[in-house]
């Protein structure tokens, strides 16, 4: 264990882990309760154009997937605002035209294909110093906002008509969810890859609803789950040579269904079932 | 004695021969469409401060448009809304005057909050952005509680709750910054038929004690009769209001409805019974 440590790189990875463990179970709680979950999983999949992107223009990759991604959030957002179509199937739409956008820009970049598949997939062991910095900054960013505004975004999920006749930025708030979203896709890309993120986002917080009827306990119960998974699951990938970001979600997910085993929320309602 | 028609641009519910009344809301020639489709058309009436009203019309007929368009949660498409004086949203601060009960069904009550964090959720908009629930506005949301006699389920679950005691602490959520102006949607419609009475009682009692504003939508037209000064009937445009005794006709009931509609006493309260033509 302690021999384990004196690595650098598992030094980093491990700190990445408990960071994007708890900004991923932060913000996926408000994910859960709003039922934003696919929206995630199509702000995860955007950011593979984004990287595309950043590959091909030879900028930083994640700077181009910030503000693609954060773009996409918001037009999700603004679509289903503004036509009758609910938020899955502006998702829908979005989801298969920044895949198939990431597809044709890779198509230039054939040489790369270490490269995008890193991205796809992520890897948690090949953190620089600088990623760490970047990674503390957005938890703190993030993590922040949603603290300072933790009874604003309580008031949006639970009931929004409410909040806003109490004169409650509700759009704005709804609004501002959706970029923290977004940071928060791009701050774990890196070390579970596009396409398992929104995992990393919605398992833990599912966990955590499993087992508490408190909102506050539910908080703490998706961070405690969340680092729980990336921890366990970047340990299993050092020891038996696993890739990490599979081995976080396969391992989250498991929690996942032993906190439904012993909900006492489902077995609330079985007990319950009779009575209506 | 006859209600004034709709389409005249002098709010109802004006005396004649005294001084304009202050309004708690008041719509001038409304319109209120989605997208293209009218929900409102030509709406114009006055609530006057302190008065009781109900509103009644078929599924469809535009209840909750009305009330939201009050509350600035629609925006109309013609005509001028003014809520406690301002155009909603201008109402600012005013805003902590008015509770609000939303029509019931689109809540998810299996939410992870206990009642009293609900009750809190009143206070949310005084408290400001940034700022903390604190000790004093849980003793608030307690002393709300009591006034729907639920303080005994404070620390229950919401998703423990039937559906009247759901409807007691929507309410109490209410009533937790004491508005001057309610407004509750369909507020019995997950009640039994005595929890809804009761609720209806409770209402009138609260109304008889602290004067305040209330907007009842329902469709219990003949219950609600008994309490409310005046009754709204809604479809699509203003049918008629006023006085439930003046109200409350054949004819008015059968341009509602669009089908034949009697009325029949049963003491002073009128019963309707709608007869669905074919
Ligand atoms: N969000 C919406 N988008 C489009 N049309 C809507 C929307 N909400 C209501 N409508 C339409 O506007 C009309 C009035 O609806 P409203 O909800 O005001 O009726 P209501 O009188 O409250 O009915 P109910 O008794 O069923 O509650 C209906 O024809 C309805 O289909
Ligand atoms: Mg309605």
């Amino acid at each position: 264990m302690l021999e384990l440590l004196s690595h650098t790189f598992m030094q980093r990875a491990l700190i990445e882990a408990v960071l994007i463990g708890a900004v991923c179970a932060v913000v996926g709680v408000y994910v859960v309760l709003n039922g934003l979950s696919f929206i995630g999983a199509g702000i995860s999949h955007s950011t593979f154009a984004g990287v595309a992107i950043g590959l091909l223009l030879g900028i930083d990759p994640l700077l181009t997937a910030l503000l693609f991604s954060t773009g996409v959030a918001l037009s999700i957002g603004w679509v289903s605002e503004k036509t009758d179509l609910k938020h899955d199937t502006s998702v829908g739409i979005f989801f298969a035209a920044t895949m198939a956008l990431g597809v044709l820009l890779i198509g230039f970049l054939k040489d790369f294909y270490v490269d995008v598949f890193s991205y796809l997939f992520g890897n948690i062991l090949a953190l620089t110093a600088a990623d760490l910095w970047i990674s503390l900054a957005m938890t703190v960013l993030i993590t922040a906002t949603i603290l300072l505004l933790f009874k604003e975004f309580l008031a949006l999920s639970f009931d929004a008509e409410v909040a806003s006749v109490m004169g409650l930025p509700v759009r704005f708030l709804h609004y501002l969810l959706l970029v923290l979203m977004a940071l928060t896709v791009v701050l774990s890309v890196k070390s579970v890859g596009v396409v398992l993120v929104s995992a990393l986002i919605v398992t833990p917080a599912a966990a955590a609803y499993q087992l508490t009827v408190n909102f506050r306990r539910m908080m703490v119960l998706s961070v405690l789950i969340g680092v729980g998974s990336t921890v366990s699951g970047l340990l299993l990938s050092y020891w038996i040579d696993f890739p990490s970001g599979a081995g976080i979600v396969l391992i989250a997910t498991c929690l996942f269904f032993l906190s439904w085993l012993v909900s006492p929320r489902r077995r609330h309602a079985r007990m319950h079932a009779t009575d209506f | 004695m006859n209600h004034e028609h709709h389409t005249t641009l002098r709010p109802a519910g004006a005396p004649n021969d005294t001084a304009p009344q202050p309004y708690d809301i008041e719509f001038r020639a409304v319109s209120v469409r989605y997208d293209r489709l009218p929900a409102l058309e030509n709406v114009t009436f006055g609530i006057p401060r302190g008065s009781f009203w109900g509103i009644i019309g078929p599924n469809g007929s535009g209840k909750s448009t009305l009330v939201k368009t009050a509350l600035g949660l629609l925006k109309p498409y013609e005509g001028t809304v003014l809520t406690l004086g301002h155009q909603p949203a201008d109402l600012g601060p005013l805003r902590a005057r008015i509770g609000y009960v939303p029509q019931y069904a689109e809540l998810d009550f299996s939410f992870p909050l206990q009642v009293l964090d609900v009750v809190a959720m009143g206070m949310y908009g005084e408290i400001g952005l940034f700022g903390r629930v604190r000790k004093q506005h849980r003793a608030r949301a307690l002393e709300a509680l009591e006034r729907v006699q639920m303080q005994d389920f404070a620390y229950r679950q919401i998703s423990a709750l039937s559906g009247g005691q759901r409807q007691r602490v929507l309410i109490a959520r209410a009533l937790v910054v004491n508005p001057t102006l309610l407004i509750l949607d369909e507020p019995t419609a997950a009640l039994d038929h005595s929890s809804s009475e009761g609720l209806y009682e409770w209402i009138n009692s609260l109304h008889g004690d602290s004067g305040m504003t209330i907007i009842l939508v329902t469709h219990d037209i003949g219950v609600v009769s008994e309490y409310v000064d005046s009754i709204a009937c809604l479809n699509r445009t203003l049918v008629a209001h006023g006085r439930p005794e003046d109200v409350l006709t054949t004819p008015t009931l059968e341009n509602m409805y669009g089908c034949g509609a009697v009325l029949f006493g049963h003491g002073e309260v009128p019963h309707m019974v709608v007869h669905h033509e074919k």
